[in-house]
């Protein structure tokens, strides 16, 4: 087996991997709203028959809860293997592809997909061991599954030599960053999603439905909207670098650091679309629910910079979508 | 009482603001966080058809082409500026404006931190109730007990204390408890205040950077120079403010140009070798490659782009030479496949010549068609098509050495009244039919576009590049919050309340307050 092989092989390990993480996340979510939900039937029922205070957990509250520990437990064990063991597939596939092209596993549009899915896991595995996201498991390893899949069909590129225009550290510089806000913002539109879907099962509008008892086991509006202004604070800065190292870059091999090229037309829409949503925040009728709208276009923009903007449309960044 | 909406709050009547009065509220609007946001959706917004579009600055090729192709969206849209998004009167609007927003709010905000500094710290609230506080009983005494805290905390006095905003304040109060203020988290404010006062910074780079940048393109064939005059270029532009004269008349030797392709017809390398002498200096071999630009004379020389330019010989019905020399044919695809126009106005007898032709650097015919199958020069053929009559150069108006104007010429014919192609291999010679002359393909140098270019913002904006993002990151990161420590003396035990404020997503101040706790209460920091 030589590596490029092995790159194909773990990297479809690491897809099956995902998928059968997301099945697991998805589970444990809904047992642990299960849980929830019957928990506060029972106190509802334990306050109206004996009359004690909800504040306390009652017997039935931890009746409740301990009752079906292990289902929900089971299923959070195997999505955290399952995650565990395909980013590490991922990460052995992204290191074989780069010994087989002999450079960086960013260049082209399937390098960068198969590089921004781990980072967006990554991201997620090292916000997972400071503090509890695994509700956003499910979106995560579900983004990493589709995104790798298309990538393994549709987007594959044989490895190849990198062209002169690339031939320079600001590839290692600009583009691994680019990459690695990718995977944070991936991360933080989840965060922002749920947070719009919560609010509004919340406030009794929309998202209320059974089927998305789910959403009961995920933190409230407010928690969630702190976590993902944290992974947002983050991924602003560092767009901020790699806009400014993209402007270097460019000043270096074109002779211009800003030209409103495609890409860089892009780029600065993200970087607008993101720094208003930072005053949104803070803006009163802004911070909430309209905030979180704009981080979700944000990361639409950032999209379809990497998709929309490489497949259609002349610019000097045209080798991304080879 | 008439009531009136002003701002979504209901007011009573409004008095009548009269003209300073209207410009005052017109002011307040536009630095209100409500405008500059919007400011900042709608230029998000106006940047989307730069993309979209074919741009003048970008294409200007593609442009015409746009606007002569759409009768009547392409003048429309190039009347209102559409074809030109970044340099629209509408988009260079929103982002005056936005910048204007930026300065009003900003002013204020820099003289309210400015006095914020100097104003003492706010002593401990009298109830601490509202902030989750956590009492626990400490066996130093009230004094020792904030003292250790204190220290926990590490404020940073003096002048540093000022610019970072850690400070603190210890009261002791008449009923005999001690308490602590401590806060951090002004530097917060003074890098959001930064980091808006460096964008300011680099609009003004920029801005200064367009008065006097220049950039000049020149093709250089290989064995020929090129001096750094304004006249020796293809194509100049400069800023309003650039003096011409202040050129630094240099001369660049292309010695050679090195081009390397895989089997496939990748490029993998390319790199000009040139000798590059100052005025009354040694010559100097330096190489110029895609991303390593020569510098010279506070500009920089670019590696733009490359072909061929092979050397032709024209002669004509007398036999005598009526051109000679490098034709820079212009690549139209990745295998080279290169178009040129060759003119030979200096007949000695006879009408003027005009060419068109095509260069196959490795020729193969096939059945249907004729390609280049790679961009080497293994098998370069040249395909003709000769014309005569009156090139029209002698009108004074500049013509564009890369067309043949056919308003004046006509095709040279063959035998069998078709246009006649001419087809020739390195080194040899055709006829051309009618007894008109000859052509004869000589060699096949290399050409390369360089491209000089001089910013002298570039420092300027590299400045306020790493001022914005430094801060940025303080505006983001800095923790800004306030513990307050009280300590009161009960029956011969001190009990020690803490308590913090900090925004939501603060994670960090939990440890912040226990760790002010555990010191209070003389437990030792975990190991």
């Amino acid at each position: 087996m030589n590596v490029t092989e092995l790159s194909i092989m773990t990297l479809w390990g690491a897809t099956t991997l995902y998928a059968i993480a997301m099945v697991a996340h998805a589970i444990r979510l809904a047992r642990v709203a299960d849980d929830k939900v019957a928990a506060r039937a029972a106190d509802r029922e334990a306050v109206a028959v004996g009359g004690a205070s909800p504040a306390e957990p009652s017997a039935a509250t931890e009746a409740a809860a301990s009752s079906r520990p292990s289902r929900a437990s089971k299923a959070a064990g195997i999505a955290r293997s399952t995650t565990m063991v395909g980013a590490l597939l991922h990460a052995v596939g992204l290191v074989a592809r780069g010994i087989d092209a002999g450079h960086v596993p960013w260049s082209n549009m399937y390098e960068y997909t198969i590089s921004g899915s781990f980072f967006a896991v990554a991201a997620f595995l090292v916000i997972q061991r400071r503090r509890d996201v695994a509700f956003l498991g499910a979106g995560v390893t579900g983004i990493a599954t589709v995104a790798l899949g298309l990538a393994m069909t549709v987007l594959y590129k044989d490895a190849d030599t990198l062209p002169p225009a690339l031939q320079s550290y600001w590839l290692v510089i600009h583009v691994s960053i680019a990459v690695l806000v990718t995977g944070l913002l991936t991360v933080s539109f989840i965060a922002s999603v749920l947070q719009l879907m919560r609010d509004s099962r919340d406030s009794g509008t929309r998202w209320t439905g059974r089927r998305l008892r789910f959403l009961e086991a995920v933190p409230s509006a407010a928690s969630l909207e702190a976590l993902s202004f944290r992974l947002n604070a983050v991924g602003f800065v560092l767009w901020t670098f790699t806009v400014m190292a993209g402007a270097i870059w460019a000043e270096h091999a074109w002779g211009r650091y800003w030209g409103w090229d495609p890409k860089e037309v892009w780029s600065f829409v993200i970087w607008v679309l993101y720094a208003a949503y930072l005053h949104a925040r803070t803006t009163q009728g802004w911070a909430g629910r309209r905030s979180a709208w704009l981080a979700i276009a944000g990361y639409a923009a950032l999209i379809a910079n990497f998709t929309v903007v490489n497949l259609f449309f002349q610019g000097l960044h045209t080798y991304a979508g080879s | 009482m008439a009531r009136m909406k002003l701002d979504n709050y209901v007011v009573p009547e409004a008095p009548r603001l009269g003209f300073r009065g209207w410009l005052r509220w017109i002011w307040r609007q536009v630095t209100s966080m409500r405008v500059a946001l919007i400011l900042l959706l709608v230029l998000a917004l106006a940047s989307i058809p730069g993309s979209v579009l074919p741009q003048w600055p970008q294409d200007a090729a593609a442009t015409a082409q746009f606007v002569a192709d759409h009768a009547f969206w392409g003048p429309l849209l190039d009347a209102t500026g559409f074809l030109d998004v970044f340099g629209s009167a509408w988009f260079t609007a929103i982002y005056v404006l936005l910048f204007a927003s930026l300065i009003g709010c900003i002013t204020p905000r820099a003289i309210l931190h400015y006095r914020e500094l100097r104003r003492p710290v706010a002593p401990a609230p009298s109830r601490l109730s509202r902030y989750e506080p956590v009492d626990a009983s400490s066996p130093l005494t009230a004094d020792d007990a904030v003292e250790a805290a204190r220290a926990a905390l590490r404020p940073r006095a003096g002048r540093l204390g000022a610019l970072t905003g850690s400070r603190v304040r210890v009261d002791r109060r008449d009923d005999g408890t001690v308490a602590l203020a401590a806060e951090t988290g002004h530097i917060r404010e003074l890098g959001n205040l930064v980091f808006h006062a460096s964008l300011v910074l680099l609009l003004v780079a920029m801005a200064y950077g367009t008065l006097f940048t220049y950039r000049g393109q020149a093709i250089v064939v290989e064995g020929r120079s090129f001096t750094n005059a304004v006249v020796a270029y293809d194509t100049f532009d400069s800023g309003r403010l650039f003096d011409p004269a202040s050129l630094d008349p240099f001369t660049i030797r292309l010695d050679s140009f090195d081009a390397e392709f895989s089997d496939t017809a990748r490029p993998l390398h390319f790199q000009a070798n040139v000798t590059f002498t100052e005025p009354g200096g040694e010559p100097v071999e330096e190489t110029i490659s895609v991303n390593h630009p020569l510098e010279v004379d506070g500009a920089k020389v670019y590696l733009q782009g490359n072909g061929y330019a092979p050397v032709i010989t024209v002669r004509d019905a007398a036999g005598e030479i009526a051109f000679s020399g490098p034709v820079p044919f212009l690549p139209q695809d990745a295998v080279y496949t290169s178009t040129g126009v060759i003119k030979a106005p200096d007949v000695s007898t006879g009408e003027q010549l005009g060419f068109t032709a095509t260069l196959y650097p490795t020729f193969l015919e096939g059945p249907f068609a004729v390609a280049s199958i790679h961009p080497d020069p293994t098998n370069p053929v040249i395909d003709l098509l000769a014309y005569v009559g009156d090139l029209g150069l002698d009108t004074g108006i500049p013509q564009n050495v890369y067309r043949l104007d056919q308003s004046q010429l006509s095709p040279v014919r063959g035998d069998d009244g078709q246009p006649a192609l001419l087809r020739v291999n390195l080194g040899e010679t055709v006829d051309i039919p009618g007894g008109l002359g000859t052509v004869t393909f000589e060699s096949l140098p290399r050409f390369v576009a360089l491209d000089l270019r001089a910013d002298p913002s570039l420092p300027y904006l590299l400045t306020a590049a790493i001022l914005t993002l430094l801060g940025l990151s303080v505006s983001l990161f800095a923790p800004r919050r306030k513990v307050w420590v009280v300590a009161r003396e009960e029956d011969g035990t001190t009990v020690v309340t803490v308590a913090a404020l900090a925004p939501a997503h603060d994670a960090g101040v939990q440890a912040v307050r226990e760790r002010a706790s555990r010191a209070a209460t003389g437990e030792r920091e975990p190991e």
